[in-house]
């Protein structure tokens, strides 16, 4: 468990760095420090299925994003500080630390434990009932596919506002375009 | 011509590129069609399609892969995706229920033919998924260029 300990330190300081840094460039390889971790944390948990979907949607989503669209002109903006904003998060921190010292003072579980009847249902019978061999597959597309029908609008919400919220821009373009031609 | 060669990175990430761009699209390929057996499946798959794509616009520069998958043809694609996610849950009404899994007797598991119909909501996610974040990547590239021309 020691790797484990090790990899989240390093996600710590990747995530105070990437707060830290003046260079915008800089602070997105930082917080790309923290989704590799996350990666690897996942994959010593025994969950490929989601440490492939983490690193490849932090690379596309976090890393790809910033840097194609990056401004020369935004890297090295900076703001003053805003006492409001560190008071509140400081007072939740608290809040936080101590509703889970309350909650967990008699002692947590080990780690996937008790198992409950669902999750024992779903490894015994994944492969009978749905003949497919990867079970989190069977899960998330036969047993939880209404999960995965939410989480798919979710994402066609998304699509359809950053289109909706950007075509007016996009048309304004190519208005520009047509005036320049003609 | 020239105008292509002025653009994007240097010569050696172009070539790199232009080697690896077919294979980073068939494992993405690879990776939905075995969702069902191999850790992956169309979430994962579809994002690194996508990734392929995004790929040939940062190494070339501009949007070179717009012409090849266009802004409008990304919606139509994702949209498709969506309506045949839909379909298959709704053609499970008539066997039992919502997202039935109407082919469950087909194929042995294990097979690349198996687990009913899997694969194929495996490739409506996948369809869906990656034409949704590269309509994303190309929106904001042309919002990018819409900024820097008015500067």
């Amino acid at each position: 468990m020691i790797e484990l300990y090790v990899l989240l330190g390093l996600m710590i300081a990747g995530a105070i760095i990437s707060i830290e840094v003046k260079n915008l460039l800089s602070a997105v390889v930082a917080v790309g420090i923290v989704g590799l971790g996350l990666s690897i944390i996942f994959l010593l948990l025994k969950a490929p299925d989601v440490a492939l979907t983490q690193i490849v949607v932090e690379i596309v989503a976090v890393i790809l994003l910033i840097r194609a669209t990056l401004h020369r002109e935004i890297a090295q903006k900076s703001c003053g500080s805003r006492p409001f904003g560190a008071i509140m998060g400081i007072l939740f921190l608290g809040f936080a630390v101590i509703a889970a010292l309350v909650t967990f003072s008699s002692g947590l579980n080990p780690f996937g434990e008790p198992l409950m009847t669902v999750s024992r249902f779903y490894p015994m019978n994944a492969i009978s009932g749905t003949g497919a061999i990867n079970v989190v597959s069977s899960v998330i597309l036969d047993y939880r596919a209404y999960d995965t029908l939410g989480e798919a609008t979710v994402l066609f919400t998304a699509v359809i506002g950053v289109l909706t919220v950007m075509r007016s821009v996009g048309k304004k373009k190519e208005e520009d375009l047509q005036e320049n031609n003609e | 011509m020239s105008k292509e060669h002025e653009r994007g990175m240097s010569v050696i990430v172009k070539t790199v590129t232009r080697l690896t761009v077919g294979l980073i699209f068939l494992y993405g390929i690879y990776i939905i069609l075995h969702g069902h057996l191999t850790p992956g499946g169309g979430f994962a798959g579809g994002v690194i399609i996508a990734l392929s794509f995004i790929n040939l616009d940062l190494a070339f520069g501009g949007s070179v892969s717009a012409k090849i998958f266009s802004k409008g043809s990304t919606g139509v694609v994702e949209a498709l995706g969506a309506v045949m996610f839909l379909t298959l849950a709704l053609i499970g009404l008539r066997y039992g229920g919502f997202f039935d899994n109407f082919l469950h007797p087909d194929g042995d598991p294990g097979q690349l033919l198996s687990a009913g119909i899997i694969p194929l909501e495996n490739i409506a996610i996948s369809l869906k998924v990656g034409a949704g974040l590269f309509g994303i990547f190309l929106t904001i590239i042309v919002l990018q260029k819409f900024e820097s021309e008015k500067k």
